[in-house]
């Protein structure tokens, strides 16, 4: 059988076969545009932002002490009874300079309370650094070695944990707090678990 | 001469390659308890430089994560009782090996499924070719029987 008899007998089944044939040609692209959607997506999403195995979870137990001349040091009891913010923060990290003023500025507000976590960080340098540019907290722990960073599942500095009245951890935010995420995520969340 | 010298560097390469994957932690003492851990380690994610384990990384929060390891292990911790207190802090994306849960279904059964539909494909589309030649050619026309015995002429 040649090829032009071939064509001539399936000439009469020619509609279904045409449009079954043409969407067999599409499927490359559609498979196509389905990766590309994915791949999109991946663009932007940021691989930094891990989701931290604590929300919903009560504050790990832990006591630190102040740094030296500044109390009071920081305990997970002191995270009760009202909403509170850990701020994990070093006098080595430069995002920590870069949120600063707005930890001043939460400060001002009074709507929380914001308490420092010091980082693996010597305390000399610390107080140093709270001297130059301002002390925003309430309470300051000092985690020379990490462990209650561990604890808190840190893994980059600066972190910032929200807990509520419980003592339980609602949110985590990972990097700098900046203007949007103060406005349009913190200080909304803070409000909803005051009332 | 020259011999000794290669054998030389590849007896010191050899002896400082161990060095060069632990890093300057002190081991524990127990060295099947050592052995264990490293293993352990070795699944663990460094969330600083993601993409290596905490016994590759010399990133600090890494070293501090290989203390806890050697500490729950020499603490008396199972495998899985240490990589549990790993995972309770940083969740399930520090492990290098993702678990099998619903969250992780696609990503584990997504191949065989793809596997699977590709094969359903390829058994429909052998069975249609297989099938068609079934179908009787339509009978030739009165030119065509007059051709074909034209050429079967020719050839006797």
């Amino acid at each position: 059988m040649t090829d032009s008899d071939n064509a001539e007998a399936e000439a009469p089944a020619a509609a279904g076969g045409r449009t079954r044939r043409l969407s067999f040609a599409l499927l490359p692209l559609v498979a196509a545009i389905v990766v590309g959607i994915f791949l999109f997506r991946g663009l932007s999403l940021d691989p930094r932002n891990i989701p931290s195995a604590l929300i919903d979870k009560p504050v790990p137990d832990f006591q630190l002490a102040a740094l030296p001349d500044r109390p009071p040091g920081l305990t997970a009891g002191d995270l009760k009874g009202n909403v509170a913010l850990v701020n994990v923060f070093a006098s080595w990290c430069v995002a920590c300079r870069a949120e600063h003023p707005l930890l001043m500025e939460l400060k001002r507000r009074g709507v929380v309370a914001l308490h420092g976590l010091n980082y693996k960080d010597r305390p000399g340098d610390a107080l140093e650094w709270l001297g130059r540019y301002g002390d925003p907290y309430e309470r300051i722990g000092a985690d020379r070695d990490g462990r209650v960073g561990i604890d808190f599942g840190v893994y980059g500095v600066p972190e910032t944990f929200i807990i509520d009245k419980n003592g339980t951890i609602v949110e985590k935010i990972i990097g700098p707090i900046n203007e949007t995420i103060l406005k349009e995520k913190l200080l909304p969340l803070i409000a909803e678990l005051d009332r | 001469m020259k011999v000794v010298a290669v054998a030389s560097l590849l007896a010191l390469m050899v002896a400082i390659a161990p060095a060069w994957a632990v890093f300057t932690d002190p081991p524990l003492a127990d060295a099947a308890a050592e052995a264990r851990a490293q293993r352990l380690m070795q699944d663990l994610r460094c969330l600083v430089c993601q993409n290596q384990s905490i016994r590759d990384s010399n990133a600090s929060l890494a070293r501090d994560l290989r203390v806890v390891v050697r500490e729950r292990i020499g603490a008396g911790d199972s495998d899985g009782q240490a990589m549990a207190y790993i995972v309770n802090r940083y969740g399930d994306w520090v492990l290098l090996d993702p678990p099998f849960k619903l969250a992780t279904l696609g990503l584990w059964i997504g191949p065989f499924v793809l596997l699977l539909l590709a094969g359903l494909g390829v058994v429909v589309i052998m069975r249609r070719r297989r099938r068609q030649p079934a179908a009787a050619p339509p009978p030739l026309s009165a030119r065509e029987r007059a051709r074909l015995s034209d050429l079967l002429d020719e050839t006797e």
